[in-house]
């Protein structure tokens, strides 16, 4: 009898659960940095996104009108937006952001809260961000909150209910890759709410160290939109995030210093 | 009457309601949310809600961001 071989089975049954929605795709990605919408549309379906972040800015007044509106080239219907409150300083603005985007969205209620701290860094300022938040849950918001790579403040935005908490791995758009792999992995083991790496991510290796720390998705805009080939990016960058969960659901070796031979000892014959 | 529009001043008819001004600026049937004074007008309001001289308009879209 001939053996039969068998591919190895699919993760098929794996979905990410945020706030009580299934999603299939770990990655989710910016829409900001594109030469144009083609080319932003091109890259976010080579990612397999699902949920897609958005900024919300002032309309043109009297300039550029014909110009391609980008919820017509990714519309609500087929992905999840996730409005962001990228470019606030204060909780004040990141509310108000936030509240216009629900509006925009016909009532849309979950959001991604970054309250930044400097322009250099682009690091979160926690005691505006935990500001936000606490306004922000109480008026319905699902927050998915931007923070930094501190386990303490982390579990914090978990307990004022956030629906999922999304460190930093490196400053936005630095490409530097994850800095602190261990408070990443303390972060995720203390969680009971999804946690996704979000800014600092540079090629698709960091993606999958990321997911094979154990973090629930990654988050990120620059590593794909500033990519010589930002389409060809973004279907490395799915590949990567798929591996790494993939090899952090099935569980790596231990790191030894010494050798351990692949091959039987057993019968050789020399 | 003046209003601030999106951080600039500018020249309006009185007693125009949230719904003129949209369409005089060829936004009707737009996807866009509108803050008054920092207070978000309704689309449902946006036949009855008259824009007064001196208030702060905010038309805002999406855009590409991350």
């Amino acid at each position: 009898m001939s053996t039969v071989m068998h591919a190895p089975a699919p993760v098929t049954d794996d979905p990410l659960l945020i706030a009580g929605v299934e999603y299939h795709s770990r990655l989710l990605v910016g829409t900001g940095k594109y030469r144009d919408m083609v080319e932003t549309l091109a890259a976010t379906e080579a990612s397999g996104a699902e949920i897609v972040t958005v900024a919300i800015r002032r309309t043109n007044i009297g300039q550029n009108k014909d110009e391609p509106n980008l919820l017509e080239v990714l519309p609500p219907s087929e992905y999840t937006l996730l409005p962001n409150t990228a470019g606030c300083y204060t909780a004040e603005d990141a509310i108000r952001t936030c509240r216009l985007a629900r509006e925009l969205l016909d009532g849309h209620e979950l959001v991604k809260l970054e309250v930044l701290g400097d322009e250099k860094t682009l690091f979160p300022d926690i005691m505006q961000t935990l500001e936000a938040t606490a306004v922000l849950v109480k008026d319905g918001f699902k927050v998915m909150v931007y923070t930094n790579d501190d386990p303490i403040v982390a579990k914090r935005f978990e307990e004022m209910g956030c629906v999922a908490v999304m460190p930093l791995a490196a400053p936005i758009g630095s490409g530097l890759g994850i800095r602190n792999p261990y408070n990443i992995r303390t972060i995720v083991e203390n969680a009971t709410v999804p946690i996704l790496v979000d800014a600092g991510v540079g090629t698709a290796s960091d993606a999958a160290l990321a997911m094979e720390l154990g973090c629930d998705g990654v988050l990120m805009n620059t590593a794909i939109a500033g990519a010589r080939d930002p389409v060809l990016m973004a279907s490395a960058m799915k590949k990567g995030i798929e591996a790494g969960r993939e090899a952090f659901l099935a569980g790596r070796i231990p790191r030894k210093r010494f050798a351990s031979a692949s091959s039987p000892i057993d019968g050789t014959f020399f | 009457m003046h209003i601030i529009l999106n951080g600039d001043r500018q020249d309006f008819p009185d007693r125009l309601s949230a719904n003129e001004l949209l369409h005089t600026l060829g936004l009707t049937g737009k996807r866009l949310a509108l803050e008054v004074n920092r207070e978000i007008v309704p689309r449902s309001m946006f036949d009855s809600h008259i824009i007064q001289p001196g208030d702060q308009v905010e038309i805002v879209h999406a855009i590409g961001g991350g």
